[in-house]
This record gives structure tokens, C-alpha cells and sequence, in this order.
């Protein structure tokens, strides 16, 4: 029981994150919040038995990728300023 | 609005489509036979604890190579454009701002840990979750903080080139001696499986995990390192 509102309140949280994601003018706090997508996305995957996934979302889905997005966006960021 | 009635039809006839596949969707209540053969005889043909690295090595070893591939694939289209648009002036990283106290001293203290922790993720793959894709990742984070804490600091390209393609080029080495010395392409029982549950069993599954962790992290820094090499300053 208590997994089911845990999971519930995860769920809430990555789809206010997600939308946050979609729709913030705010490039990095988009950024960071497809991060906490991802983060929460694994303790969820981790509550629904599947450790292994859980493992690979933490660490390629919410520490990788968000770095190399900030790397991305400061490139196109400097590129723009140049023109 | 012939165009919006148009569109109304097509999404009324993805509904109905949608619906159908809804509506005949049935949860299952016993495994396919395939999953079945996995579950009942994993243990016995392995010998993994971890089944899902079971699967993921041995029975489906092909999607595995398959998947590094890709992961290759991608590395080298993004080092070579990369390097295709940078052109290489000493004085970009001279005004790079120091990182903070903080991040410096605890990197320094976590680095080590977090490359022992996806060594053991990925020595141990067939025994508890884990395997070479979650542990290389895991040594490439720690090789991102690394660059993070001390952003002028060059990763020796030509190492982690090495260490790649050494760990592919065992990787498909040893599901070639599967074909002679067992049962077809990445058996796992060219080597004893041992006792169940102890960390030399499976046969050549921990073997395959340490290239396949290997490669990962190589490849993954490898972006990374790319990634960072190509930032300007302002």
C-alpha cells in the first residue's frame, strides 16, 4: 500500500517535471528538470523490481545526459552570440 | 476547413484503432513460452544469478554486441564532427573560471569511489544488478566529475581509443570461440560455469561484462571528453 502512493506521488512528480521540461523559457531549468524526470523515473523503476534498469536510467539518464545537454547548450548558446 | 475535417477523420480513425488495441489488451497471467524457458532453465544453462544478465549476455548476446556497436557508432560521429568544427587555438581555456572549493575536494575524495563502485558493478554483473553498460556508465561519471572539478584538465584521447577497441576486439574474440569451443556465438561455456552464485561462474560472462564495462566508459568519456575539449569561452 504504501508502494502504490509512493509510486502515485512519483508519478505526479515526473509529470509536473516533464511539463516543466516541455514548456520553461528557461533552457536549464528545463535541463534539470528532464534530469529529475529521469532520477525519479529510476526510483520508480527500482519500486517496480527492475534494479537493473533503475541502475542504467540513474546513471546514463539523469547524470550524462544532463551534462552533455549543458555542454550542448553552452555551445549553441556561444554560437548564437557570435552572429 | 476541408483540411480540418480531414484531420478530424484521421484522428476519429486513430481512436477507433487505438480502442480496439485497448480494449483486446489483456494482461497475461503466465509467462510467454520463451520467457517461460528463460525463467526455468536460465539457472541450470548459465548459471547467472542475475538473470536478467542471463539474457542480456548469452541469449540475447547479439543485441548486445549490436548495442555497443551503435554506442560506437555514435562516439565516433560525434569526436570526428566535433573536431571537424573546432579549430585548435591555445588560448580558448586560459579564462576558464576555477571550480569552487567544494567541488574540487569532494571530487577528489569521490573519484576513486565511484570508479571502484562501476568496476564491482560490472566484475559482479552476474550475480547482482549491474552489468558492463550500468558500470561504464557509472566510471564515466566519474570521469565527468573529474572534468567538472578541474575543467583544464585533458583526458589522453589515445588511451581511451586503445582501451576501446582492445575490449571490442575481445568482446567479438570471445563470441568467436563460442562457435568452436561451444554450443554458437557468445556461449557463455567455453569456460567452467562453476558454482552457482560464486563470483568465477557463468563461464565467460564476467570475462564479457569487464570488455563490455571497459568499452562503455571509453566510449561515454570519450564524448564527454570531446564535449569538453570543444567549449569556448566567452
Amino acid at each position: 500500500m504504501i508502494y502504490l502512493i509512493i509510486s502515485i506521488v512519483l508519478g505526479i512528480i515526473i509529470l509536473i517535471m516533464a511539463f516543466i521540461a516541455l514548456y520553461h523559457r528557461n533552457l536549464k531549468v528545463a535541463i534539470l528538470s528532464a534530469g529529475v524526470v529521469s532520477l525519479f523515473a529510476s526510483i520508480l523503476y527500482l519500486l517496480l523490481d527492475a534494479p537493473d534498469v533503475a541502475l542504467t536510467e540513474a546513471a546514463i539518464g539523469s547524470g550524462l545526459t544532463t551534462i552533455i545537454f549543458f555542454y550542448v547548450l553552452n555551445k549553441i548558446q556561444r554560437n548564437d552570440a557570435e552572429k | 476547413m476541408l483540411r480540418n475535417s480531414l484531420f478530424l477523420i484521421v484522428l476519429a480513425a486513430f481512436a477507433v484503432i487505438a480502442f480496439t488495441l485497448v480494449n483486446a489488451w489483456h494482461p497475461a497471467e503466465s509467462l510467454s513460452p520463451v520467457a517461460e524457458h528463460y525463467a526455468t532453465n536460465g539457472p541450470t544453462e548459465v548459471g547467472a544469478a542475475n538473470l536478467v544478465t542471463a539474457v542480456v549476455v548469452t541469449y540475447r548476446g547479439f543485441d548486445t554486441l549490436g548495442e555497443v556497436t551503435i554506442l560506437f557508432v555514435t562516439a565516433a560521429i560525434i569526436g570526428f564532427f566535433l573536431s571537424l568544427f573546432h579549430s585548435e587555438s591555445p588560448e580558448q581555456t586560459d579564462r576558464l573560471m576555477p571550480a569552487s572549493e567544494i567541488l574540487s575536494t569532494a571530487s577528489k575524495l569521490l573519484i576513486p569511489f565511484m570508479l571502484v563502485l562501476g568496476i564491482y558493478v560490472f566484475v559482479n554483473g552476474h550475480l547482482t544488478p549491474g552489468g558492463g553498460f550500468q558500470g561504464g556508465a557509472i566510471i564515466a561519471s566519474a570521469f565527468v566529475l573529474l572534468l567538472l572539478a578541474d575543467p583544464l584538465s585533458k583526458l589522453n584521447h589515445r588511451i581511451i581509443a586503445m582501451v576501446e577497441s582492445v575490449s571490442g576486439v575481445a568482446f567479438v574474440l570471445i563470441g568467436l570461440l563460442g562457435i568452436f569451443l561451444a554450443g554458437g556465438f557468445l556461449d557463455n561455456r567455453i569456460l567452467d560455469l562453476g558454482t552457482f552464485g560464486a563470483l568465477l561462474s557463468a563461464g565467460v560472462i564476467p570475462l564479457l561484462y569487464i570488455f563490455i564495462g571497459l568499452k562503455v566508459g571509453s566510449e561515454l568519456t570519450n564524448i564527454i571528453g570531446h564535449l569538453q575539449q570543444t567549449q569556448k569561452n566567452r
